[in-house]
């Protein structure tokens, strides 16, 4: 079943872009990844102007996450006041990040650094999965946990003006998650990621935030930053398609309930290696691309 | 430029002057609306060729027909290897590059009309003007230009069709033009050549308006006049499906 998309400009299969939505939401509520990273680059070789994938799939993770964070809010696992900050955080970090994109588009090498950013984006996610996964397996011994463990790393310690955070059970310095939340934003607004995979790890390992809500809130700021992106695109590159983005949100949003609902039914362990591996040999493809002769050695950029 | 304009004027003189053979070109549709639906079109290009006094020659003139797009400035930038990694290295810029060049005819160009005619009348892929940007070798400006036509034709924007054009007892022609569902909106022209011995005997242009209808207009309308309604509306979509699929399937699970 075709349709045209009318910001991207071009017909697509409805049915094949639904079933990806699927298949991303799927992944999502099984593995609590955003799956941007695999909607953007998979859209991007259907060949859907690049800047219209990246904007679209941010409105896509903007309902993704609905679901997740309204549960995880509900139990309270949310710290809403840390989540504001990061969210503020990430509003200034979008913004920053489509200055960063002219500029980059402007010099020509916005392709090469996007490029660059998504094989350090997927190889680091990618290392991180087949680690638990292979712990899960019994394949390797866990890693060894720190004898003595720092509240929080020494830098954010070191940053002024504390603030605390209750639900996080933290004394923090609010400057901490602003910065968070600004790097979030750069990599939504030029990847099209959510960028849950940077916020987790460093809300447990620099922040010392208890386990209890750092899930939550990290879905929570993944909303509030994806909406926010989304917001900073219609108004700077206007390639927000929404006949794409609700597409994919047909799909998506169905497929994170019954990924939720595979995680209780099947243990996951072999699922996540094989996901570990794909986004690995993706990102490797990714590597080679940058060093093989690119199919298209010419690109065209309208100037009117 | 001047040369080619008063080349222009010359040949128009000729045209009008002589009691030659006259077209009566028509299309099939005079506007193409783009729809939810759109896949692509076909449009129809047809007419007849009046002889004078009715009669057809021995040897008949031959029809060319050209779609052409609107034309737009574009920057083209050129990857090469440079650390053994492929990235941007070279650019270039053409001022007036058209969306869209289908070229359909009973043989190929080169066979009918000769060079200059050809680059008068920009027929064929290779007689488009591209104004390219001044100040850049003419080696680099040929390496650019065959890269354009190249990577438009992959797209379908670019064609020529030799054997597109059929004749009927030399007086009804028809071609059909293939547009794909990917063309830029605008006003298109249909050019009708009618040539003989390597020369333009008469010409004829229609106008031919692609443009979004119905909802895909809306939407582009809304993206481009009001962002900051139209990125709400965005947001407030994605909420609310990610909305209702939490509320049904708490439900039933």
């Amino acid at each position: 079943m075709d349709i045209y998309l009318p910001i991207a400009g071009m017909s697509v299969d409805a049915l094949l872009i639904v079933a990806l939505g699927l298949l991303v939401g799927i992944l999502s509520g099984l593995f609590g990844v955003g799956g941007g990273f695999l909607t953007t680059p998979f859209l991007i070789f259907y060949g859907i102007p690049p800047t219209v994938a990246v904007a679209s799939a941010t409105t896509q993770i903007t309902g993704a996450s609905v679901s997740g964070a309204a549960v995880h809010y509900r139990k309270g696992g949310v710290d809403l006041p840390m989540a504001a900050i990061m969210i503020a955080g990430g509003l200034v970090g979008s913004l920053g990040g489509a200055a960063l994109f002219r500029l980059l588009q402007a010099s020509g090498q916005a392709d090469l650094v996007i490029g660059f950013l998504y094989v350090i984006m997927l190889g680091a996610i990618g290392a991180l999965m087949l680690r638990d996964a292979l712990v899960a397996l019994h394949v390797i011994a866990p890693p060894a946990k720190p004898k003595s463990r720092r509240r929080h790393h020494k830098w954010i310690a070191a940053l002024p003006l504390r603030w605390r955070f209750y639900a996080s059970g933290l004394y923090l310095s609010p400057l901490a998650p602003l910065g968070l939340g600004a790097v979030a934003g750069v990599l939504t607004v030029l990847l099209g990621v959510g960028g849950g995979f940077i916020l987790v790890p460093a809300m447990i390992y620099l922040f010392g935030m208890a386990a209890r809500v750092v899930v939550g809130t990290s879905l929570v700021v993944i909303l509030g930053v994806s909406a926010a992106t989304t917001l900073v695109h219609a108004l700077t590159t206007q390639a927000v398609d929404i006949v794409l983005a609700t597409l994919l949100l047909l799909g998506s949003v169905v497929g994170a309930q019954y990924g939720a609902v595979l995680t209780h039914r099947l243990k996951p362990d072999l699922l996540r290696l094989a996901l570990a591996v794909m986004i690995l040999l993706v990102a490797l493809r990714m590597i080679l691309g940058l060093a093989w002769q690119p199919d298209e050695i010419f690109t065209l950029r309208s100037l009117a | 430029m001047i040369a080619r304009l008063v080349l222009a004027l010359l040949a128009f003189a000729t045209l009008t002057g002589a009691a030659g053979p006259k077209l009566v070109p028509d299309v099939s549709s005079r506007a193409i609306e783009i729809r939810y639906s759109f896949t692509g079109a076909e449009l129809l290009l047809f007419g007849a060729v009046v002889y004078p006094g009715g009669r057809v020659p021995e040897t008949p003139a031959d029809v060319l027909v050209v779609l052409k797009g609107p034309t737009e400035p574009i920057l083209m930038r050129e990857k090469q290897k440079i650390a053994g990694i492929w990235m941007n290295a070279d650019s270039h810029r053409f001022r007036s590059v058209p969306g869209f060049y289908a070229l359909a005819s009973a043989k190929p160009v080169g066979e009918l009309v000769d060079e200059r005619t050809a680059a008068i009348y920009e027929l064929g892929l290779a007689n488009l003007s591209l104004s390219p940007g001044a100040g850049s070798e003419p080696e680099k400006q040929q390496r650019f230009e065959a890269g354009l036509i190249d990577l438009k034709t992959r797209l379908g924007l670019y064609s020529e069709q030799p054997g597109g054009v059929e004749v009927t007892d030399g007086v009804l022609y028809r071609a059909t033009i293939a547009i794909p569902s990917r063309v830029p909106v605008g006003t298109y022209t249909a050019e009708t050549f009618l040539v003989a011995d390597g020369r333009v005997l008469a010409a004829a242009t229609r106008d031919i308006e692609i443009g979004k209808s119905g909802f895909e207009r809306f939407v582009t309308l809304a993206a481009e006049r009001q962002p900051l309604l139209y990125g709400l509306a965005a947001v407030l979509i994605s909420l609310t499906l990610g909305w209702i699929a939490a509320a049904f399937f708490k439900k039933r699970v």
